[in-house]
């Protein structure tokens, strides 16, 4: 395990080099957007790991409140953490790659308002595990993380209702993708993964360690006490 | 609580002077902001009581189940908030001069089963910050994202209802999202009544 660490590290690095050097030179030039458009292997690939990790903080919190594993709450707190940071890059580059087609920096857009209640869901989830106290903190979030889960269907499905009611021509949806477009956006997809489950993975490191001091050091107090009672 | 809503109606409408066809337009969703702020207010008190002398330890050692406990606390709220509303209903219909083109009883409707979904989440999620620092700001924290698709239904229902469109859609995904939040929240309100 602990080898397969830096070995994942080295594949991330070369796939992520790899990956930009396609997104800005390999790919080829949108017609009518032009290089503005070379921002979609940034967004599309940070989406999609985006909601993959908030299904794993899904479904690891409903392990959790069965099971009762530590691990899956670390699992947890982890993924939405890293979800929370892509999800933001979602947010950023969204705006920035429409200004110049749509000519508008936003739109109450289906798919952009999902993206932006899920964001708000999960920055509170955050939230609630940075002020609870510690011992209740992963029951409390791994019922937020149900609840707002829970959400996402809803929000998806009022706001399709509402915006199919008055159409917004901006959305440029639907048409083919030219092979060579979807390969550059996969391979950044790839490193894109690889790199969310790298930093994941550390962090679910560090996040034990901190729990093993943490008790060591309650531990030690407790023992203290004692002695000190003596 | 009573005085605060009515503080936020008068302020909005300083803050707009709408004539009748535009105020039908943006009451729907003054109403609802109004309402919803101040049953965070109502909500934020819902467990206050409990946390003096640890009554909350002593629902945990009792037989009763805890979800006739939440249902409780729900159905208490669900009405103070409801006669707040049915108070501050008539100033709003007063202040914007409004008049509904299409059915009024279901405003009744849509204002039911909105009390409710901010209520029974409301509850939920206060139970919740009850256990956290400053708990006073993580309950909106924690129950407006949550509430978002709710309160786009009420808000859309209710302007759909007062300029005469149908507003059956809106009632529909409401009662649905009552519906299943009502049964995740009683799920779960055990675990985190009894989260330690």
């Amino acid at each position: 395990m602990k080898r397969a660490f830096p070995i994942l590290g080295v594949l991330t690095a070369i796939l992520l080099s790899y990956a930009l050097y396609q997104a800005l030179v390999g790919a080829p030039t949108e017609q009518t957007m032009g290089d503005v458009q070379r921002i979609f292997y940034y967004h599309v690939p940070s989406a999609w790991t985006a909601f993959i990790l908030f299904f794993v903080n899904f479904g690891a919190s409903v392990f959790y409140l069965t099971k009762r594993r530590p691990a899956a709450d670390i699992v947890a707190l982890v993924s939405a953490e890293v979800g929370v940071v892509f999800c933001t890059v979602v947010l950023v580059t969204g705006p920035i790659w429409a200004r110049p087609v749509w000519g508008i920096w936003w739109t109450w857009d289906m798919r952009l308002t999902s993206t932006l209640v899920l964001w708000l869901i999960y920055v509170s989830y955050l939230f609630l595990r940075r002020f609870s106290s510690s011992g209740q903190t992963p029951t409390l979030a791994a019922a937020l993380a149900v609840l707002g889960a829970l959400c996402v269907p809803f929000v998806y499905f009022s706001i399709w209702f509402f915006r199919t009611q008055h159409p917004q021509p901006v959305m440029g949806g639907g048409g083919s993708i030219d092979p060579r477009m979807l390969h550059v956006l996969l391979i950044n997809w790839l490193a894109f993964s690889c790199f969310a489950f790298l930093v994941c993975w550390s962090r679910y490191r560090l996040e034990s360690l901190q729990r093993e001091v943490d008790q060591a050091h309650a531990l030690e107090s407790l023992l203290g006490a004692r002695g000190s009672a003596r | 609580m009573l005085f605060f809503s009515l503080l936020v109606v008068v302020v909005f409408s300083f803050s707009f002077d709408p004539s009748a066809e535009e105020s039908r337009q943006i009451a729907g969703g003054l109403v609802w902001v109004a309402f919803l702020f101040a049953a965070v207010v109502a909500l934020n008190q819902t467990w206050a009581r409990e946390i003096r002398n640890q009554v909350l330890d002593a629902y945990r050692v009792s037989p009763a189940p805890a979800n006739s406990l939440f249902m409780a606390k729900t159905l208490g709220n669900f009405i103070f908030v409801s006669v707040l509303e049915a108070l501050m209903t008539p100033l709003f219909i007063a202040f914007y001069r409004l008049r509904a083109l299409g059915p009024a009883w279901e405003l009744m409707v849509v204002a039911v089963l909105g009390t409710w979904a901010l209520v029974v989440n409301g509850t939920f999620f206060a139970a919740m910050s009850l256990r956290t620092r400053s708990r006073e700001i993580m309950l909106p924290l924690l129950l407006f994202p949550i509430s978002i698709p709710a309160i786009l239904a009420m808000v859309q229902a209710t302007t759909a209802i007062l300029n005469g469109e149908g507003a059956r859609f809106w009632i529909v995904l409401l009662a649905t999202y009552d519906l299943v939040f009502t049964t995740v929240c009683l799920l779960l309100f055990e675990t985190v009544l009894n989260a330690e």
